[in-house]
């Protein structure tokens, strides 16, 4: 037990030392607008200028590390491409920024651009006549408060995963979906995971189809801040979701590997997921197709679309070299290779048009009508909620789920509001 | 204590200080790291200009020197490399929490005023809505920069000072202008060197300044440009075009308009007692928080007591010389000490999953039991849990305590013809408790804090229901200052820091109690 004295003073002695350490670049953006300090930062920038540095997360290291080979034979700027687990991207881009520590330029997904802002850490992007070519969604996605704030360069949605040697013929309704499941294979007629935090990202397709979307939407189809999942089409929503735990479609102890298991073990002939995990179904051996989520409350379901992009620092001293390499990663080249070596649907309409992928295509026909990941500072409690209480609701603490529900509106209104 | 010097009428000249042995040369080569590095640190702190550490660096590293070079501070020579540590990890750390906890620093106020008014500034420099994007060149006369586009056809040129006017005997090349008389157009290598000059740089379109401006981000296109928001310095309000003036508020740390909308990011202010005081407004957490107070107790003095006794009874039984392999199985025991906490929480966790879990499935034959989703089940689950974590500590420092105690006490007691019972409870009890209460204590002090095994093993939950934030039936004080400051929405840095000196408070007051009355016990003695 003691020794767990020692870790703390251990994270004390690294914190100190972050504390005392750092480059000379930590001052010079505090001071930024002296014409000392500038022509300080030029002579800084000339031994810089060389490089810039990259945070992503494991999955796209090989493909960025590839853009930088190309940006480098391009421009002569080299690119540092350092591996951070995704999680921890942003909460220590948004530490250290500040201090000047950070890098020039994270890759992430769009839902991250309100903690971003809220902390001042990132800079619009302006990508000229480029910004044309995108796609709507990925532009709308990036856009806060009317300004670009990174480079989109792929789209990705969950679908409904069809085992072909189990099913061939899909229902049009959840019900009838669950019913088919049953006959077939009586374990998990349907599998969308949870796990002992809930997951409300899986849930989404489900809840949108009875009309309960997280946020209403202003006239450019914006969010606004206020909640959209109350009310009627929400309880009913609750009531549907005891209805699926009692079903077995979704339980806490199914998360996200083992609901993959089951679906790769043929346990069950339908899986609610994303492109991320076809590659391994196919790998496999499996034959299978996806398909829009049945709807469960008579309207057409509708998944969360989430844009995977590049954030520019506001901290950088490299901030043109930085805007050169997001002019280049706009481009068709560029997002052609994030695609070869990532597999995810680019955010440049030329390029995503070019796409022969089968699987890709059906996941973006059944993300047509999807809703954008919201990206509202407060959005990460109202992640924590709605999967804390979708979780009550299935596990039976929360006796009546309208009740809950109604409660977890309640509570999410009061932490938007701060 | 012996006094040195009446074993000795001459004192010997210690070799530290003594030329001709090599302890001398062995201090001196030490003492030129410690300077190397702190003129080292001095430098950079210099250069950082980080004047706190600066000063640090220096003071301690005059007194450093003082210290091992002089004859008089003996005492010193043995304490100061203590008294450093403690410094730089404790006090530091301590100092900083406390001023943390009486700031708003958390999302959205995390650095000076003057980074917010940049960024906001910096931020709201913006494009204006469907006009073109410009073919740029950046030139150069005596040491000004200045912008070479093509408008409309036709080259124009400009600076800072002077608006776009037309440069007719500038030579184009595709969509470049590539020469400008009297000028230097800078090449991609010279525009990376000064990119800082490049991005700052504005030049006017024409006389009038509601035209807007000229700026690039790349140095490959320009584009038109106005700012939505103006910077008053002495108003210290930022105006938008269309008049709703955002003015400082510096009790906020923000700028707000009239109708309460908030320009972000904000910034750091001293907020007072806010923070300590934040917990108690909310009507709707005081039930949970008085909850989870009386359930931190019971955790901590709970799992004390049932590890200890635990822990008490195996030393005891393996203590005696009949057990054989005892060696052995005191290795066994130790086990569970020797696993990293975390990862046996995580390890149980699963083991404890309502479907499939082990302990559900096999050992409770495919029942469905909420070990984690029932509150007091939950509670039950944890305790067990910890006790499986904590007895091995118990056992050891109970070992080797029963070990301390005389042998001839257990004779006495048996020729005054006391009990196995008697004796264990009149004699061993008591002096055991003299060198394990303090222990005891430690381990209170530990537990109250036992953030991982709760955040590994139910992450406080099954939640409460209707509470503003996510705080459950299993939440400690301190996992639920983790919940309230860093996992319903905002990271509040502030906050946190408040109510960990509140915890800390209580956890010293109840430290302090218990070592007072252990005093009590060494009286047996």
């Amino acid at each position: 037990m003691r020794w767990s004295a020692l870790g703390l003073v251990g994270a004390g002695l690294s914190l100190a030392l972050v504390a005392c350490g750092g480059t000379p670049s930590g001052t010079s953006s505090a001071s930024g607008s002296g014409a000392a300090a500038s022509s300080a930062a030029a002579t800084e920038g000339g031994g810089a200028s060389g490089s810039l540095t990259i945070w992503v997360d494991e999955t796209r290291i090989e493909g960025f590390k590839k853009l930088g080979e190309t940006f480098q034979t391009q421009t002569g700027v080299s690119l540092d491409v350092v591996q951070k687990p995704s999680q921890d991207i942003k909460t220590d881009f948004i530490s250290q920024a500040p201090s000047g520590q950070g890098p020039d330029l994270i890759v992430g997904a769009h839902d991250w651009i309100g903690d971003l802002v809220t902390n001042g850490v990132i800079s619009p992007v302006e990508l000229g006549d480029a910004t044309v070519g995108l796609t709507d969604t990925a532009k709308k996605a990036f856009t806060s408060g009317g300004q670009l704030m990174g480079v989109p360069y792929a789209v990705e949605n969950i679908a409904l995963v069809r085992n072909n040697k189990l099913a061939t013929e899909t229902p049009a309704t959840f019900d009838e979906l669950i019913a088919q499941g049953k006959q077939l294979t009586p374990e998990h007629p349907v599998v969308i995971q949870q796990g002992t935090d809930g997951d409300a990202f899986h849930l989404y397709p489900v809840q949108s189809s009875f009309g309960a979307p997280v946020f209403k939407t202003g006239e450019n189809g914006e969010y606004t801040n206020e909640l959209g999942m109350g009310g009627e089409p929400g309880t009913k929503f609750a009531a549907y979701v005891k209805k699926l735990a009692d079903e077995k479609v979704i339980s806490s102890s199914v998360g996200g590997d083992p609901a993959k298991q089951a679906f790769l073990d043929s346990k069950t002939a339908y899986i609610v997921t994303g492109p991320w995990w076809t590659p391994e179904f196919e790998k496999a051996g499996m034959d299978i197709t996806v398909l829009p989520v049945p709807s469960a409350g008579g309207q057409p379901s509708a998944p969360f679309v989430g844009v995977q992009g590049i954030y520019l620092s506001s901290k950088t001293n490299n901030a043109l070299t930085a805007n050169q390499f997001l002019t280049f990663a706009a481009g068709a080249d560029a997002q052609k290779a994030l695609y070869e070596s990532g597999g995810r649907m680019p955010a440049l309409k030329s390029v995503a048009d070019g796409i022969t992928d089968e699987t890709l295509q059906e996941f973006a026909k059944a993300g047509e009508n999807g809703h954008p990941m919201p990206a509202i500072p407060a959005m990460a409690s109202v992640w924590k909620f709605w999967g804390a209480t979708e979780l009550a609701i299935m596990e039976g603490n929360a006796a009546d789920p309208a009740a809950a529900w109604n409660e977890m509106i309640t509570n999410i209104q009061a932490a938007i509001k701060g | 204590m012996i006094d040195v010097s009446d074993l000795s009428a001459k004192p010997q000249l210690s070799h530290a200080r003594d030329l001709s042995r090599p302890g001398f040369y062995v201090k001196l080569v030490l003492m030129g790291l410690v300077n190397a590095f702190g003129l080292y640190g001095i430098m950079t702190s210099a250069a950082q200009q980080q004047w706190w550490i600066l000063g640090f660096l220096v003071a301690s590293l005059i007194v450093a020197d003082y210290v091992y070079f002089s004859k008089r501070a003996i005492p010193a020579k043995y304490l100061f490399p203590g008294v450093i540590f403690l410094i730089v990890f404790q006090v530091y750390v301590m100092g900083s929490t406390a001023f943390v906890a009486f700031t708003n620093y958390g999302d959205g106020h995390n650095d000076t005023k003057q980074v917010a008014i940049t960024q906001i500034s910096k931020t709201s420099d913006r494009r204006v809505e469907n006009t073109a994007t410009l073919p740029v060149s950046v030139i150069e006369k005596d040491g000004v920069l200045g912008f070479a586009v093509i408008r409309d056809g036709k080259a124009e040129i400009g600076t800072t000072a002077d608006p776009l006017v037309a440069a007719t005997d500038a030579k184009v090349s595709g969509q470049k202008v590539t020469e400008v008389p009297g000028w230097r157009v800078l090449n991609l290598a010279e525009v990376q060197q000064r990119q800082k000059e490049v991005l700052e740089l504005r030049v006017s379109l024409s006389a009038n300044p509601d035209d807007g401006w000229l700026r690039t981000d790349n140095a490959t296109f320009a584009y038109v440009a106005k700012s939505a928001l103006v910077y008053d310095q002495d108003a210290d309000t930022f105006t938008d075009p269309e008049g709703k003036v955002y003015s400082a508020d510096n009790s906020k740390g923000s700028f707000v308009a009239s109708d309460g909308t908030e320009l972000k990011p904000g910034w750091r202010v001293f907020t007072g007692l806010n923070n300590f005081t934040e917990v108690f407004k909310d009507s709707r957490l005081t039930m949970p928080f008085l909850k989870i107070t009386a359930w931190t107790f019971a955790f901590a003095i709970l799992s004390v007591v049932t590890t200890f006794i635990f822990g008490l009874a195996l030393a005891v039984l393996f203590n005696d010389p009949r057990v054989k392999g005892r060696t052995f199985i005191r290795a066994i025991f130790l086990l569970p000490y020797a696993f990293p906490a975390f990862l046996s929480a995580l390890v149980w966790r699963g083991m404890l999953v309502q479907d499939g879990g082990f302990i559900n499935k096999v050992l409770l034959g495919n029942a469905h039991i909420g070990w984690l989703s029932e509150p007091t089940l939950a509670k039950i689950a944890i305790l067990v849990v910890n006790l499986w974590l904590g007895f091995p500590y118990m056992f050891l420092v109970c070992t080797g305590a029963l070990q301390a105690i005389p042998g001839e006490l257990k004779e006495a007691g048996i020729m005054d013809g006391a009990s196995a019972w008697k004796r264990f409870i009149h004699v061993t009890f008591p002096l055991l408790l003299v060198s394990v209460a303090p222990l005891l204590i430690a381990s209170f002090a530990f537990n109250f804090n036992n953030f991982s095994l709760i955040y590994m093993l139910t992450g406080g939950g099954p939640n409460f229901q209707g509470t503003p934030v996510l705080i459950g039936e299993t939440d400690l004080l301190i996992s639920m200052v983790y919940s309230i400051s860093f996992e319903s929405g905002a990271r509040q840095f502030g906050l946190a820091s408040a109510l960990s000196i509140l915890i800390f408070v209580i956890v010293g007051f109840i430290s302090w109690l218990g070592f007072r009355q252990t005093r009590k016990l060494e009286e047996v003695l």
